[in-house]
């Protein structure tokens, strides 16, 4: 093996430069929010290629003349306001957090967490009440598909609230004004979820 | 099995991670760890998935189905490419050398997120063993790697759901380890270190990691909609309950023509990166290639219905795919010459590494011939469906990905174990790899052209002998893989010591110690501006100089 000194004299030189530009470098700066969101942006695909296969479906495959597939619009939108008032009282309680009023930002958590169950009880009523099951048509299977995959969503992100509304309780627990990933994290996650509610119910409802 | 003996170190001195070779079948969150275990788990599967490639080839040496009953060979073809694409390719040339080079060209410790990296690596044995198991409890898939309805709709439900399932897991392998990459290469540079100057296979990984991104959650959405399909009788893909099959072509293939490309742009880098360092000169045409790989990412997610010209495709999307793929073939051609034209008058050490890339160069221009072949409609749907696809495809994924994994070990193995492998035998390895390969898939251009179907375990006489020859080249192909078992179980126990930078290579994964410490360098991380920075292209020729390794490597300085 052949001795490269210019090598180790370069790589000390490069050392020292690295050096010189940041000590930032070597400590983590926390990416976990860049992340999420990379992860948000592969969530989203997978509505989209579901959004997708029904407007092809809707465009390409007519409905059976016997099928039932019909849908009311006062219930949805209800839970669509429910939604956008949750991802505003969402955003209160980011805010309180950063105030460092950890009442406030209980309490608003404490309503979105609420409002979130409101959404998924009104969906259960509109599931028990719609005149069509999974496998009636092929519109109804895709309607439970998609709605039940968002659904899934509220109910993971409203478990998320509750663990972040149950950890901002403590003093010096793990959401405070100065940790304040999780809350960000799940905040972001819940605007998305209302995001992808907001096409769904042009989609499906309007459309 | 040679294992670093790390010096301790101020990180990781928490007692919490394990040292020796258990690490290795630990949750380490060392990213070397975890791109070893991605490479040695990648290479059992090959080794299972070349198993049933070569069931498939004895049983088409004769042209009745007298090896295996006819549904068995189904299962045998579905496995074969599920495993192969799955838990070989994709795992390796992404999780192994992605988590093992990455961190080093961007200069970092670590991966940004190392646990979820763990997690991603952990998903992939239990994905497997599912896969493989689902042959022996309920009998495997049968619908092929494509799985179309109404096949897997109307073939036994038991395997097709477990293979679903598996397929899940590792498609949500392959998002965390994407998102992975992209964080760490986009937020994990060290301070100086710019875009433009970072090694080419880190831009070959992050316009991958971009395709899993945004293609593998549709596959993942599809196939839970047609597992619904199976076990709830819903309809979506299922014509006789008024659903529509081709749109399951369609969300498939918008993952799978990409998953092509996930297969193939970081084999690209990775020779990218073996080409300069084994010619002694600067990769050509850095920003070009750079370009090109952004280009095949955008034009990648756009030509998905090539796949289905025969599908009852309309004229105008027929026109439009047959015009995207060819364009393809314009950044692929840029990214073929710069190779050339970086091999052009280097001073090249015909190593078993570059025996191996200029295999992937000169089988890769075949493959890409036969694929702008197949992207017109004419064409296409005279040898859709026949082996003519077949040797096409294995043109792309055995001579392209393949070759460079091989060409890949060969050129950090020493960085991986701390010694040399046995020239020799990698030589002979490569030849006998190379011959076996063109004498299994060539012929059977000629087979498709001549309408032998694909996925069939009979077929008509006259291709008897065609066949054989091509079971001949799959028997050599088998045989290949002993001289390389044996060469890498016999280096890592008695191969001569590498040191540090065997290769004299300018990357930063050679400014370490071989194998690295924990933290991968044992003091700064050094910053590497210009990492092909061979030759001296600013100095008149000086042939005496030239000839010079030790100012060779000094010009390099600025």
């Amino acid at each position: 093996m052949t001795s490269l000194p210019t090598i180790d004299h370069d790589y000390q030189e490069q050392a020292d430069l690295a050096d010189k530009h940041a000590e930032t470098g070597e400590e983590h700066a926390d990416h976990r929010m860049f992340g999420l969101a990379t992860f948000l942006v592969a969530d989203g695909m997978t509505f989209a290629g579901f959004f997708v296969a029904y407007l092809t479906f809707r465009a390409v495959n007519p409905l059976l003349p016997d099928a039932v597939y019909e849908l009311e619009l006062p219930l949805p939108t209800l839970n669509t306001v429910l939604l956008l008032v949750s991802s505003a009282t969402f955003h209160r309680a980011g805010q309180a957090l950063k105030r460092n009023q950890s009442g406030q930002c209980q309490r608003w958590l404490f309503i979105t967490a609420g409002l979130g169950l409101a959404f998924l009880t009104s969906q259960m009523v509109e599931y028990f009440t719609l005149p069509f099951g999974l496998t009636d048509n092929l519109y109804a299977s895709t309607f439970y598909a998609v709605t039940g995959f968002h659904g899934l969503h509220v109910t993971l992100g409203t478990i998320m609230i509750l663990i972040v509304w149950w950890q901002s309780r403590s003093p010096g627990g793990r959401v405070t004004s100065e940790n304040h990933f999780p809350l960000e994290a799940a905040e972001l996650y819940w605007h998305f979820v209302d995001g992808i509610w907001v096409i769904l119910f042009i989609i499906f409802y309007l459309l | 099995m040679t294992v670093a003996i790390s010096p301790p170190s101020k990180k990781q001195s928490d007692g919490l991670q394990p040292t020796g070779w258990l690490r290795y079948f630990s949750f380490s969150l060392d990213h070397k760890v975890i791109g070893l275990q991605y490479l040695v788990c990648g290479f059992i599967f090959y080794l299972i998935g070349g198993v049933l490639g070569g069931a498939i080839r004895i049983e088409l040496a004769s042209p009745i189905a007298d090896f295996m009953a006819r549904d068995v060979y189904n299962q045998v073809l579905t496995l074969h490419g599920t495993v192969m694409i799955f838990l070989w390719i994709v795992p390796v040339v992404n999780g192994a050398f992605g988590n093992y080079l990455i961190p080093f060209y961007v200069g970092a410790r670590d991966m940004a997120f190392p646990r979820l990296n763990a997690v991603a690596f952990w998903m992939i044995p239990p994905a497997g063993l599912l896969l493989i198991s689902s042959y022996f409890i309920t009998g495997a898939a049968q619908s092929g790697w494509t799985a179309y309805p109404p096949l897997s709709i109307t073939t036994p439900a038991a395997g097709q759901i477990l293979w679903i399932l598996s397929v899940l897991l590792l498609g949500g392998s392959s998002i965390f380890g994407g998102i992975n990459f992209i964080a760490t290469i986009l937020k994990l540079r060290q301070p100086g270190l710019k875009l433009m100057q970072l090694p080419m296979y880190c831009w070959a990984m992050l316009g991958t990691s971009i395709l899993v991104v945004l293609s593998t959650p549709v596959l993942a959405g599809t196939l839970v909609l047609l597992s619904f399909d199976i076990v709830a009788h819903t309809g979506f893909f299922n014509p006789s309950l008024g659903g529509n099959a081709v749109v399951y072509q369609h969300l498939f293939w918008f993952y799978s023509h990409p998953a092509v490309y996930i297969m193939v742009l970081p084999a690209f880098g990775l020779v990218s990166e073996i080409l300069p360092v084994h010619c002694r000169k600067p990769l050509f045409g850095y920003t070009s290639m750079v370009y090109s790989i952004m280009t095949i990412v955008l034009l990648g997610l756009v030509v998905w219905a090539h796949h289905m010209f025969t599908s009852g495709t309309p004229p105008w999307m027929r026109l439009f795919f047959t015009i995207a793929t060819s364009f393809i073939a314009v950044p692929t051609g840029i990214k073929f010459f710069n190779w050339l034209a970086t091999l052009w008058g280097g001073r090249i050490s015909l190593n078993s590494a570059v025996l191996f890339s200029c295999g992937f160069i000169v089988n890769f221009v075949l493959g890409g011939i036969t694929g702008v072949a197949l992207a017109q409609v004419p064409f296409d749907i005279h040898v859709h469906d026949t082996y003519f696809v077949v040797a096409h495809f294995h043109y792309i994924v055995y001579g392209g990905s393949v070759f460079v994994i091989f060409a890949s070990i060969y050129h950090w193995y020493p960085k991986f174990t701390g010694r040399m492998l046995n020239e020799s035998l990698g030589r002979f390895h490569f030849l006998i790899t190379f011959i076996g390969f063109n004498l299994c898939f060539a012929p059977q251009h000629w087979l498709g052209l001549n309408g032998m179907p694909r996925r069939v375990a009979e077929y008509d006489p006259q291709f008897t002998v065609i066949n054989q020859i091509s079971s001949v080249g799959a028997l050599l192909m088998a045989i290949s893989t002993l001289p390389f078992l044996w060469n890498v179980v016999q280096s890592a126990l008695s191969g001569p010591i590498a040191g540090d930078n065997p290769w004299k290579a300018l990357t930063p994964e050679w400014l370490t110690s071989s194998p690295p410490p924990v933290e991968n360098w044992s003091g700064k991380a050094p910053l590497v501006t210009e990492p092909y920075g061979y030759g001296v292209p600013e100095e008149p020729l000086n042939l005496e100089k030239t000839s010079n390794i030790d100012s060779d490597l000094g010009s390099k300085s600025e």
